[in-house]
Parts: C-alpha cells; sequence; structure tokens
C-alpha cells in the first residue's frame, strides 16, 4: 500500500510499552430496568382486570360501537370541530394583527374582545347566541341613510347549528388571537426590514416572511386548541344538537347501558385525537424543516404553490 | 459630469427631543463608492436608513436617481407616498445588515429569488438561473439548498449579498456589514464587496473597516453628533484629516 500518512505508524515494540487502551462499560441501569418490569406488570393486570370485567360490558360497546346514532354523532362534532377552528384562526389571526396595532383605537377593540370572549364561560355564549331572538327579533344589514336593507327573522337566521359555530368559532378566536400574536411577535423584527427594503409590502412580509416563521411556535398550541375544542364541542348539547358525546347519552338514558355507552364515545374521541395528533406531527414536520442541520430535499411542500 | 444617484438635502431627523441627524447634506455619485464612519450613536446607521426610507426624516430631502424618496411633492407640500409605491422605491434600492437578516425558512437560493418573483414577477425558472449566477459569483454556488442556519456568519453576509444584487440595485446600502462576523471571515465578505466597487455598483458602507474604506472606498464621511464633519477621498479624511474630531476617533481605532 502506497498510502502516505503524515506521522510515522508506532512501530510495534512502542505500543507493548503503552498501558492497554481502556474498555469503557456503560452504566447498567438496574434500576430503571426494574421499575420498567414493575410498570408493564402493573399495566398488563390493569388491562386483564378491565377486559374480564363483564361490568363494563364490551358486548355492549361492540354493539353499540358503529351504531347511526352514533356515527352522526361523530361526524357533526367532527366538523363541528373543524369549521369553528378555522373561524378561530381566521379570526384570530385578524385579531392578532389588530391587537398589534400603533392605532390605539385598533388595538383597543381587539383587546375588548379578547377580554369579553376570554372572561365570560362558552357555555354562556352558546346560550346566549341560540337565544338571540329574545334580543334582537329581527337581524338587519344593509348601508346606512338608504333604503338598501335586507332583514331576516332571527329565529330562521340562528338555527341551532348557526349558533353552535357562532359560539365556538367566535370564542376560540379570542384564544387564538394571543397563540398567534405570541408566534408573530418570535420572529426577529430584522426580517421584516430585510423585507421592505427588498420592496415587499407589509401584506406581503407577513404572508411570506413572518408567518411562515411563526409557525413553528403556532403550532403545537393550536393542536392542543384543536382538541380541547373536539371536547369543548360537545357542550352543544345544552342548544339541543346530537353531538357524538349526546348521542351516547339518548341511547343510555333509554337502555340505561351508561357505561358502555361512554365507553363507546371515549373510543372515537380518542380516535379523533390520535388522527389529530398525527396530522399536527407532519405539519410540524414540514415547518421545522429549516430547522434540520440537512439540505432541502428538491421541492419539500406540503402544499404544492404552482 | 453625470447627475448624482444620491442626495440629502439639508435632512433631519429626531427621536423624541434627541436629534440625531442635523442638516445632512451629501451627494453620492453614480459608481461612487462611499463609507461613513464615526463612532457609535453619530448617526451614520439612521443616515443610511433614510435613504430607503426605512426611518422617517423631520425635514429636507432625500433623493435617490432624482426621485424624491417616501413623499409626493407638491408645491411646497410632501405627500408621504402609500406603501405600495414606497415598496417600489425600495425594490431598486438594496439594504446589507449587520445581522444579514436571510429569510430563516428558506434556501439559500429560495432567500435570492424571493424578491425578483414576489417584487418584480420574474418567472420562478429566469429567477433561479440568475440567482444561481450571482451566487456562483460570490461563491456559494454549492449552497443553493442549505439552510441559513448551516452556514458560517461569512456564507450568509454574501448570501445576503446575492440577495440585494438579484434586484439589480441602482444602489446598495450597507449597514456595518461585517461588524457581527469573527474576524477570520471579514475578508471574504469584503472581498466580494470589493468586486462590487470595481464593477462600478454605487455603494454607501457604514463600517469600522479603516482599510475598507482607505483602499475601496472613493471617498469617505466622518460622521459625529448627528453632522458629517468632513468628507473627502480617504488620502485626505483618514491619513490628513482636518477637524480635531476626525483625528480623535481615527486615533481611537487604529
Amino acid at each position: 500500500m502506497d498510502v502516505s500518512s503524515p506521522s510515522p505508524a508506532p512501530s510495534n515494540e512502542n505500543q507493548t510499552d503503552q498501558p492497554p487502551l481502556l474498555t469503557y462499560v456503560p452504566i447498567r441501569g438496574y434500576g430503571r430496568k426494574a421499575a420498567a418490569i414493575v410498570l408493564a406488570a402493573i399495566l398488563l393486570s390493569f388491562l386483564v382486570s378491565i377486559a374480564g370485567n363483564d361490568n363494563f360490558g364490551w358486548p355492549v360497546v361492540g354493539q353499540y360501537l358503529f351504531d347511526d346514532r352514533i356515527m352522526s354523532g361523530l361526524f357533526l362534532t367532527s366538523w363541528l370541530t373543524v369549521v369553528t377552528m378555522v373561524i378561530g384562526v381566521v379570526l384570530g389571526t385578524i385579531l392578532a394583527i389588530m391587537a398589534m396595532s400603533t392605532n390605539n383605537v385598533i388595538s383597543f377593540v381587539a383587546n375588548t374582545y379578547l377580554w369579553f370572549f376570554r372572561g365570560t364561560p362558552v357555555l354562556v355564549q352558546l346560550i346566549f347566541w341560540y337565544n338571540l331572538a329574545a334580543l334582537f327579533p329581527d337581524l338587519s344589514i344593509g348601508i346606512p341613510f338608504t333604503s338598501l336593507w335586507v332583514s331576516i327573522d332571527t329565529n330562521v337566521a340562528i338555527t341551532p347549528v348557526m349558533a353552535a359555530i357562532l359560539g365556538l368559532g367566535l370564542n376560540e378566536g379570542a384564544y387564538m388571537s394571543e397563540i398567534i400574536r405570541s408566534g408573530l411577535m418570535s420572529v426577529d423584527s430584522g426580517q421584516r426590514q430585510a423585507a421592505k427594503s427588498l420592496g415587499m409590502t407589509n401584506g406581503k412580509s407577513l404572508w411570506r416572511i413572518v408567518i411562515p416563521q411563526a409557525m413553528p411556535i403556532i403550532i403545537p398550541p393550536t393542536g392542543n386548541q384543536t382538541i380541547g375544542m373536539l371536547k369543548t364541542s360537545s357542550l352543544v348539547s345544552v342548544i339541543a344538537l346530537s353531538d357524538l358525546l349526546y348521542s351516547a347519552q339518548t341511547i343510555y338514558s333509554r337502555n340505561f347501558q351508561t357505561i358502555p355507552l361512554l365507553i363507546v364515545a371515549c373510543i372515537w374521541y380518542l380516535t379523533a385525537t390520535s388522527i389529530l395528533t398525527a396530522i399536527q406531527s407532519r405539519i410540524e414536520r414540514h415547518y421545522g424543516r429549516s430547522l434540520l442541520q440537512t439540505d432541502a430535499p428538491v421541492r419539500w411542500r406540503l402544499f404544492r404553490s404552482s | 459630469m453625470s447627475d448624482p444617484m444620491v442626495v440629502f438635502d439639508r435632512v433631519s431627523k429626531s427621536y423624541g427631543a434627541l436629534e440625531v441627524l442635523k442638516g445632512i447634506n451629501l451627494e453620492v455619485a453614480p459608481g461612487e463608492v462611499l463609507s461613513l464612519i464615526g463612532p457609535s450613536g453619530s448617526g451614520k446607521s439612521t443616515l443610511l436608513r433614510c435613504v430607503n426610507h426605512l426611518e422617517r426624516i423631520d425635514s429636507g430631502a432625500v433623493t435617490v436617481d432624482g426621485e424624491l424618496i417616501g413623499y409626493r411633492q407638491v408645491g411646497n407640500l410632501a405627500y408621504e407616498l402609500p406603501e405600495k409605491l414606497i415598496a417600489r422605491q425600495r425594490a431598486r434600492i438594496a439594504m446589507v445588515f449587520q445581522n444579514f437578516n436571510l429569510f430563516g425558512h428558506m434556501t439559500v437560493l429560495e432567500n435570492v429569488i424571493e424578491a425578483p418573483t414576489q417584487v418584480l414577477g420574474v418567472p420562478r425558472r429566469h429567477a433561479e438561473e440568475h440567482a444561481a449566477a450571482i451566487l456562483e459569483r460570490v461563491g456559494l454556488g454549492d449552497k443553493l439548498t442549505s439552510y441559513p442556519r448551516m452556514l458560517s456568519g461569512g456564507q450568509q453576509q454574501r448570501v445576503a449579498i446575492a440577495r440585494a444584487l438579484a434586484m439589480k440595485p441602482k444602489l446598495i446600502l450597507f449597514d456595518e456589514p461585517t461588524s457581527a462576523l469573527d474576524p477570520e471571515l471579514v475578508g471574504e465578505v469584503l472581498d466580494v464587496m470589493r468586486a462590487l466597487a470595481e464593477e462600478g455598483m454605487t455603494m454607501m458602507v457604514v463600517t469600522h473597516e479603516m482599510a475598507f474604506a482607505r483602499d475601496v472606498c472613493h471617498r469617505v464621511a466622518f460622521m459625529d453628533g448627528g453632522k458629517i464633519v468632513e468628507c473627502g477621498p480617504p488620502g485626505e479624511v483618514l491619513a490628513n484629516p482636518s477637524h480635531e474630531r476626525t483625528r480623535t476617533f481615527l486615533s481611537k481605532v487604529n
């Protein structure tokens, strides 16, 4: 071999003179292993006792898991969560930008909104929207001082579904606004200055530069809010909407199989939560890609921009 | 010879009671490289930021290529321009910042094509080819898909210069471009700036690099207390200053 090395290779005699190299032994961690075994044993016996306990009524759970009423309740809960979160995010973004405005009136309006909607129970807000007709029998929209007005009976416009969307969505907007504001403020002001100096307008720099970099801060708490909304939406039962939990309640009020039907509801809540968690980690990976110590793969995009 | 690229006409600016610019008069010719030196707080960065209206001025006027910056003049009144028109003016006045301010969520190539595609409406393919050529020129042809945080400070600042060049600017403003760099990385950035100067780019450079001011710049303006104390070829201002304050400053930095 003609590979030249910068320093001469140590000769054999030299090596024998040196003390032998140390062999490293990693820490054993017997305590941790013992704890893991004990925990696994406890978990297993717990599961066995649940599975073997007739009082849980597993056959009843199986019987109602795909019941039509449960399915339609699950459907309502799912789309209500999606719609109210979309409203929450859009409204929250607008409120966050308003709250950061240098105009005192604009930021005051945003902060008052937050104060009111975070400061009153969402249950009360739902009932309030449901009973809006008692306060405003007619809803009118139009141009002031002209005859261009459209009027509609409040009881027609505010259906239970509409009341649920308004109540949950407007409330969510207040919470999302704080989450989005913290994200926007986490982006260094130099980013906006650089965008400005390149001739970008405020809107463009917000959309292209600031918001994408705020996303890693915004996503985890937004995931929390979405999972929270999945369960908060069960409050709509007070305004006579049959969501997942209410559907289960309706069934067990007739057949008195309370526990099995609540288990059915929980299975579906857990399934939905698992799906949402998977979506969240997918989105997090997308926005966190610039934080990895690797080059970008060619055109790694969550949504293709044309 | 030709009309000046940048004109400061009796420009003043205050932050509350603190007057940071006191009646600045200054002209920069096309193709000229002017460095602004002076102690911190002397107003040199503020002066630079007035050129692209990142700072509002209180009185006087700044024009670039004959165009009043940030305002529309009607008789004796100057109305502030709507955001879109200011953005249009800024698009041809590039700026390089002390802290690079690269867009952290974008690769090197995306950083450089962002403004050409989004602001000038250059088709993506053209912008990418142009950007790759510029990045090659600043010695980063192999870093197109890297993210800024993986690069050294000197490499990041060279990307920032490439991002500025991609807008085909009339003028580049440098705000202490080497102050945030480790000493051994200053040279690579200054080399790129030197090459730009030799190609005839108009540059205004706020700097603490006296060697760069002496060797590359056509003129040096020394600022102190919101005023330009003296301005002239580096051979005069740096080697043989006529003002006591300049002499004191230079004795401290050298």
